[in-house]
């Protein structure tokens, strides 16, 4: 026990030095000249991509449902934020008219009734939570009454999202269509092309990560993490206990949409664009790629592999644009044999290697 | 020895490096920003290819004001927000002083705000809905009146008298078919005879005209079947701006109906040389296409341009080209006609500066390329020449007319008002 809390101590000191670094250092650095905004405004991709596999690997990792559908909440905050955004243009767009531009391409001279609210910050942030958590509550419900897991859930949840980017992309949903959202110039009144405002959408970025970490952490201490996971290790077990598991996999699969939704709201101010293949299956693969190369079954391995497949991607499709796949693919091939902990393993792996090497003699 | 070997090395690693940063100052960046990996590597690898080429021929010339081109090539992968991403790394962190890249719409739309706050300067290379003027673009691509338009005069002229619209449900076919909409019934087309239905808003006014289908759609046997039931009533000619790999069961559903290029023609504004790497050409035998550059265009600067372009391809070391049955099209051809148009454009202004080289762009330059001369515009279009052409089996075109220099007007909608 005693040896469980200073591991707890070590990890508590390390994430408080590094949400200081994140929160405070990164962005005066930025501030002075010393990190460029590109990279500030990469890094706040990142760690909206971070809220992504969290959302994955709280549902994966510790739960044992496979989503696949973790794109899909993502991406709709992102048009919760994109439809915000888009009406903060105003007349600023190619068009000079006070509706979205793609409204006066598809003929549009008013604006659809629902678009109206949108103007509204409170609003859309209201929608941002409630638009995901209300479809995850009603798909949660549907799918874990009839105790749907496994394989069917995975195909289910990628059939929701695959069955929404479909429609995302007719232009009669008005949504953008394939073109989706871009252009935006300003947020909350500030101008989103001002190196101050990224930076301080990226602050704002890593302290929800920071308290999205916290949060689950203190979460997965208590009785609820602890049934959690025994729903992923034995689901029929719990079930006979007397545990009513599909509630609990329920709030699960709420909290995780709601997670991914704000990561997504976050994202798009910083990307500057947002649009149905966003919401493809393929996306959220991608995210599970994360969990799994970073370490799934915990919260910081998701973080480590969201920002370490992301950084490898931005760089190596610069450097090697022809092979960068191929590097990519090849990581996942080496995780998955000889990784299979993922990064967060590592050194516990060398520790038990050191520990090997060391008892040899005696042995 | 081993030791003062290894010192030797190191010492003219080091050397080597200072001398390639003397050299760095002799060169200019200049960024590509395609798809090399994902849905639309198939189109845009070609559009790479050619830059290299290009950026070749010109650097053995002696480059460009005294510096050589030095490329910086990444992977947009098919993936939009990515699109945006790599483009802010060329604009802030290599600094190119040209970009030449994208090929749909919506990449040129996630880059175009990158591009403006930085006051960089990107040449797009293919077909698009216009509608757009930026001043951190310049569209040496097709406008809709330097393709789908003179495609319906030639129609016209052939004496087709019913139109039927089909597209892929995104904004450059929605855009295109509105245009030619308004310039069918200016021309005197009556609406029950332009096909594939219309969608309107309260006040009656039309805000669609056509027949969509998303993006990877196969199923085309109801809408064949309509189109040969709108095809009975007069001499009628479809009109396709269907996208990508769902012309292979639009083709196939279309012979299977009994409709052919002699019965009912189709021109395709999305069908180039290059897709007929991925299509069946025997399937489209006859049917019609139109662009501004075609390969087997006869003239002797042509016939130069693509025994150059195959020996490059035979010599080159760039990994991952494909070197076999490689053809050319417009998109490309309008790609190496940028290249040189921006080398004019920076060498009248005397500098790489990207407000001088605009303003030498708008002064209207000109370039003999392979498919005739081009001309560039103030609102940062390109006059060029438009062909008609009819698909052989061996997925190339056979030249069935020629507009001679066809001014690229991108603001079209409302333009043609009806008799």
């Amino acid at each position: 026990m005693s040896s469980l809390s200073t591991r707890h101590k070590v990890e508590l000191i390390a994430a408080g030095f590094i949400s200081l670094f994140f929160i405070v250092i990164f962005p005066l650095l930025n501030a002075h000249g010393m990190v460029s905004d590109f990279t500030i405004n990469l890094w706040g991709k990142y760690l909206c991509y971070a809220l992504l596999a969290i959302s994955v690997d709280l549902l994966w990792g510790y739960t044992g449902l496979l989503s696949l559908g973790q794109a899909l909440f993502f991406s709709l905050g992102g048009y919760m934020m994109g439809m915000y955004l888009m009406r903060m243009i105003g007349d600023l767009g190619q068009y000079h008219k006070p509706i979205p531009d793609f409204l006066v391409f598809l003929g549009w001279t008013e604006l659809p009734k629902f678009w109206k609210p949108f103007s509204s910050f409170p609003f859309a942030f209201s929608l941002i939570l409630l638009l995901p958590g209300l479809l995850a509550l009603v798909f949660g419900f549907l799918a874990f009454r009839s105790r749907i897991k496994g394989v069917y859930f995975s195909i289910l949840t990628q059939a929701l999202t695959y069955g929404a980017s479909l429609m995302f992309f007719r232009n009669d949903m008005l949504m953008g269509g394939n073109n989706g959202f871009t252009d935006f110039k300003f947020i909350l009144g500030h101008d989103l092309r001002s190196a101050t405002t990224q930076r301080g959408l990226f602050i704002v970025t890593a302290i929800v990560l920071l308290l999205v970490y916290t949060s689950l952490r203190l979460l997965s201490h208590t009785k609820f993490g602890l049934v959690q996971r025994a729903i992923r290790d034995g689901e029929n077990r719990v079930l006979f206990s007397g545990y009513a598991t599909a509630h609990f996999k329920l709030f699960i699969f709420v909290i995780a949409a709601l997670i991914a939704s704000i990561g997504g709201a976050l994202y798009v101010p910083q990307v500057g664009i947002i649009n149905p293949s966003e919401m493809t299956p393929d996306k959220s693969l991608e995210a599970v790629v994360w969990c799994a190369v970073g370490g799934r079954g915990t919260l910081v391995g998701p973080i480590i592999g969201a920002i370490s497949i992301n950084s490898l991607k931005s760089w190596a499709s610069r450097a090697a644009p022809d092979y960068w796949l191929v590097i990519l693919g090849g990581l996942f091939v080496v995780v998955v044999l000889l990784l299979p902990g993922g990064i967060v393993s590592i050194p516990a792996r060398l520790k038990s290697l050191w520990q090997r090497v060391t008892r040899q003699p005696s042995a | 020895m081993l030791k003062v070997n290894q010192l030797m090395t190191a010492g003219a690693l080091a050397l080597g490096a200072l001398a390639s940063s003397v050299h760095a100052e002799d060169t200019v960046k200049v960024g590509v920003l395609h798809s090399l990996s994902g849905t639309m590597a198939i189109s845009e690898t070609s559009l790479r290819d050619v830059l290299l080429f290009t950026f070749d021929e010109i650097n053995a010339k002696g480059g460009v004001l005294g510096k050589k081109i030095e490329p910086v090539v990444v992977d947009g992968a098919s993936n939009w927000p990515l699109f945006a991403e790599k483009a802010k790394q060329l604009l802030e962190q290599d600094k190119v002083a040209v970009t030449f890249g994208c090929w749909t719409s919506v990449s040129r739309k996630s880059v175009l705000p990158v591009y403006e706050k930085n006051n960089g300067l990107l040449f797009y290379p293919v077909q698009y809905e216009g509608q757009e003027e930026s001043q951190n673009v310049f569209y040496t691509a097709e406008a809709v009146n330097q393709q789908a338009t003179p495609a319906i005069d030639y129609l016209l002229k052939q004496g087709y008298t019913k139109f039927y619209l089909i597209g892929t449900d995104y904004v450059y076919p929605q855009t295109t078919n509105l245009v030619l909409l308004e310039y069918l019934l200016s021309k005197g087309v009556a609406l029950e005879n332009i096909g594939g239905g219309f969608k309107k808003d309260d006040s009656g006014k039309i805000i669609s005209a056509g027949k969509y289908t998303p993006f990877g759609h196969t199923d085309y046997q109801q809408i064949v079947a309509e189109i040969k039931q709108f095809s009975a009533g007069g001499k009628t000619a479809v009109v396709s701006t269907l996208n990508g790999d769902t012309n292979v069961p639009f083709f196939k559903e279309y012979a299977a109906a009994g409709l052919t290029a002699d019965t009912a023609p189709v021109v395709s504004f999305s069908i180039s040389e290059d897709e007929f790497r991925g299509l069946p050409a025997k399937q489209l035998v006859g049917q019609l296409g139109c662009w501004t550059y075609f390969q087997s265009i006869k003239s002797p600067a042509n016939k130069a341009f693509v025994a150059r372009f195959k020996k490059w391809l035979k010599t080159t070391t760039v990994p991952g080209i494909v070197k076999e049955d490689r053809v050319t099209c417009s998109p490309m051809v309008l790609s190496y006609d940028g290249v040189y148009l921006w080398k004019a454009a920076v060498e009248k202004a005397g500098s790489f500066d990207v407000d001088k080289v605009r303003a030498a762009l708008k002064s209207g330059l000109s370039f003999d390329g392979p498919g005739g001369k081009v001309t560039t515009q103030p609102n940062m279009h390109l006059t060029k020449n438009v062909f008609i052409g009819e698909t052989t089996a061996k997925g190339q075109f056979k030249i069935l007319e020629e507009f001679k220099d066809v001014y690229g007007e991108p603001w079209l909608l409302g333009k043609f008002k009806a008799k």
